[in-house]
C-alpha cells in the first residue's frame, strides 16, 4: 500500500515535470498553428527552423560562446585554484568570498552590473561583451570544482618527482595535472552548460544584432505563437536526454566522482 | 620562495575578479547613489517607496515565498522516496528529476505558456469535457506555476544530497529505541536535513524573487515584479540610475538570504554543487 502511494507520488511529479515538454514535442509536429487543434502530422516546422538563418546564427554564437568561455574560464580558474590553495587563510577567505559573489548574487544584478561597466567604459556591446561576461560567471564554477581535487593532492609525490630530477613544469604535467584532471573536466563541463543555458546575463550584455539561442527564443516567444520554437525545444530536449544517458552509461571509468553535480 | 611564486599565479584571476566582479558592483552603487548630473543622492534607492515600486516588490516577495514553500512541500517527500530507493537505478532516477534543469530556461517557461493560455492545452481539454474554461495566463497563479516548474529541481537536489548522507543506523537506532516513524522524522531526519532545506530555499527564493522572465512570459505585461521594473529601467527606459538604485534594494534581500544560509549551513553541507 505504502509503496503504491510512493509510486503514485513520484509518478505525479514526473508528470508535472515532463507533461509540458511532451506537449511541446507533440505540437512541433502539428500541421495547424493552433494549440487547440491537431491539424495533421508535419515536419514543416523543422524544415522552417533549419532554413531560418537568424536561428542558425544564434546557434553558432551560442556554441562559440559556450566553448570559448568554458575554455578560458577553465585555464584561468585552474591556475587560480592552484595559487589560492597556497595562500594564507585570511587571503584565501577573501578571494573565495569574491569568487562566490557571481554564484550567490541574483543574475539580474550581475547582468546589470556588467552592463554598467561596459556602458561606463564605452565598450561596444556585441559578441565580445557577452564572452567577457560568460567567462566571469564561469570561473567560479571551475575554481569550486578544481579546489577539492587540489586539497586531496599528496604533495610528496610532486616533491618526489622533483627529487628524481624532474623540473617543476615537467613534474606538474606528469604528477599534479593527472590527479586534478577530473576536477578540471567537470569544471569545464559545468562552465559549458552554464554558458549554454544563460539568458539573463546575456540579455543585459548583448548588443543589437548579436543573439544567442536564449535571447532569440525570448524575442520569438514575446512575439507570440511560433511552432518553430517547439521544433527547437524538441531538438534540444532529445540532445540533452541522449547526452545524459551517455554520461550515465559510461561513468565510473572517468575518475569516480564527477564532483557531485 | 616556491609557494610565493605559485601564489603569483593568482594574478590573472585577481585582475579579472577586480575588473569584472568588484568594479561592476561598485558601478551599481555609483549609479544607484547619483543622479544624471553625477550628484550624490538617495532618491534612486528611496524610489522603492513609490506605490508602483513597493507594489512590485511586495508581489515579488509574496510569489517567491509561496513558490518556495510549495517547492519544499513537493520536493521533500520526493527526495525521501528517491533516497530510499534500492539498487543502482536510483542514480538514473535522480537524473530524471533534474534533467529539466538542463533544458533551456526560456523553452521551459514557453511550455507553460502553451499549457495555460486561454486557447491553450488545459482549456482545450476542459472544453472537450464540456467544463467551463479558466483564465490562467496573465494571473499570479501562472507565475507561481512557472516558478515552481523552473526551480523545483534546485530544491530536490540539495535535499537529496543531504538526506543521502544521513547514516541509516541513526534512524534504525531511533526506531529500536521505540520512536515511531513520525517521531523519527521529526527528531532525526528533519533536523539533520536543515542544511539542505536552507540551501534549497536560497536556490529557489533568490531566483524567484529576482526573475523577470517568468513574469514577462506568463504574467503578460499586467503583473510587474521588481525584476521587471529593474529590467525595464535598463532596457526600455534607459534610466540606469533608478534601475541601479532599485537593484541596491534588491541586493539587501539577497544579502539577508545569504546570511541566513551562512548561519544554518556552516560547512556547506547542503551545497548542490
Amino acid at each position: 500500500m505504502k509503496t503504491v502511494l510512493k509510486r503514485i507520488y513520484v509518478g505525479l511529479i514526473f508528470l508535472f515535470l515532463y507533461a509540458p515538454m511532451f506537449t511541446l514535442i507533440v505540437f512541433s509536429f502539428n500541421q495547424s498553428k493552433s494549440r487547440a487543434r491537431w491539424g495533421g502530422f508535419t515536419f514543416k516546422w523543422y524544415i522552417k527552423l533549419f532554413s531560418n538563418e537568424e536561428v542558425l546564427a544564434a546557434f553558432t554564437n551560442t556554441m562559440m560562446l559556450a566553448l570559448l568561455s568554458a575554455l578560458i574560464a577553465t585555464v584561468i580558474g585552474t591556475i587560480a585554484a592552484l595559487a589560492i590553495n597556497k595562500m594564507k587563510k585570511a587571503d584565501k577567505s577573501i578571494i573565495m568570498g569574491v569568487t562566490n559573489i557571481p554564484m550567490l548574487n541574483a543574475e539580474i544584478v550581475t547582468g546589470i552590473s556588467l552592463m554598467l561597466l561596459f556602458l561606463y567604459f564605452k565598450v561596444r556591446f556585441g559578441f565580445m561583451t557577452i564572452l567577457l561576461s560568460h567567462i566571469t560567471f564561469n570561473i567560479p564554477y571551475v575554481i569550486l570544482s578544481v579546489m577539492p581535487r587540489i586539497k586531496q593532492l599528496n604533495s610528496s609525490t610532486y616533491e618526489a618527482a622533483l627529487d628524481l630530477g624532474a623540473n617543476p613544469l615537467y613534474a606538474f604535467y606528469k604528477v599534479v595535472l593527472p590527479d586534478i584532471m577530473p576536477g578540471i573536466i567537470s569544471g569545464f563541463l559545468m562552465a559549458f552548460t552554464m554558458s549554454l543555458d544563460d539568458f539573463i546575463i546575456t540579455h543585459f550584455t548583448k548588443g543589437p544584432g548579436v543573439d544567442t539561442l536564449s535571447t532569440k527564443i525570448y524575442a520569438q516567444v514575446k512575439k507570440g505563437v511560433n511552432p518553430e520554437m517547439y521544433a527547437l525545444s524538441t531538438i534540444i530536449f532529445i540532445s540533452v536526454l541522449i547526452l545524459l544517458i551517455l554520461i550515465n552509461l559510461l561513468p565510473q571509468k572517468m575518475g569516480k566522482k564527477k564532483t557531485e553535480k | 620562495m616556491k609557494s610565493n611564486r605559485i601564489r603569483l599565479l593568482a594574478g590573472p584571476y585577481l585582475a579579472w575578479a577586480i575588473a569584472f566582479i568588484i568594479i561592476p558592483l561598485v558601478m551599481v552603487f555609483y549609479y544607484g547613489l547619483t543622479d544624471k548630473n553625477g550628484m550624490f543622492t538617495f532618491d534612486n534607492v528611496l524610489a522603492i517607496a513609490r506605490p508602483e515600486h513597493i507594489k512590485s516588490l511586495w508581489i515579488a516577495l509574496l510569489l517567491a515565498l509561496i513558490s518556495t514553500i510549495i517547492c519544499i512541500l513537493l520536493a521533500y517527500p520526493l527526495a525521501m522516496i528517491l533516497v530510499n530507493m534500492k539498487g543502482n537505478s536510483d542514480k538514473f532516477i535522480v537524473l530524471i528529476f533534474i534533467l529539466p534543469m538542463w533544458m533551456n530556461f526560456l523553452l521551459r517557461t514557453m511550455a507553460w505558456q502553451t499549457l495555460l493560455e486561454n486557447d491553450g492545452v488545459i482549456n482545450s481539454i476542459l472544453k472537450f469535457m464540456h467544463l467551463p474554461t479558466l483564465t490562467l495566463i496573465n494571473t499570479p497563479y501562472a507565475i507561481i506555476f512557472g516558478m515552481i516548474y523552473n526551480f523545483l529541481p534546485f530544491m530536490v537536489l540539495p535535499l537529496y544530497n543531504v538526506l543521502k548522507k544521513i547514516d541509516p543506523n541513526v534512524i534504525n537506532a531511533a526506531r529500536d529505541l521505540g520512536a515511531n516513524s513520525v517521531q523519527t522524522f521529526l527528531h532525526i531526519t528533519l533536523p539533520l536535513s536543515v542544511p539542505g532545506i536552507i540551501s534549497g530555499i536560497t536556490m529557489v527564493f533568490v531566483p524567484s524573487l529576482t526573475t523577470f522572465v517568468v513574469s514577462d512570459l506568463l504574467g503578460g505585461s499586467k503583473i510587474l515584479l521588481i525584476g521587471n521594473v529593474i529590467e525595464q529601467e535598463f532596457t526600455s527606459n534607459s534610466n540606469w540610475h533608478l534601475g541601479s538604485g532599485l537593484s541596491i534594494v534588491l541586493m539587501i534581500f539577497i544579502v539577508i538570504s545569504m546570511i541566513v544560509t551562512a548561519i544554518f549551513d556552516k560547512d556547506g553541507e547542503g551545497n548542490a554543487l
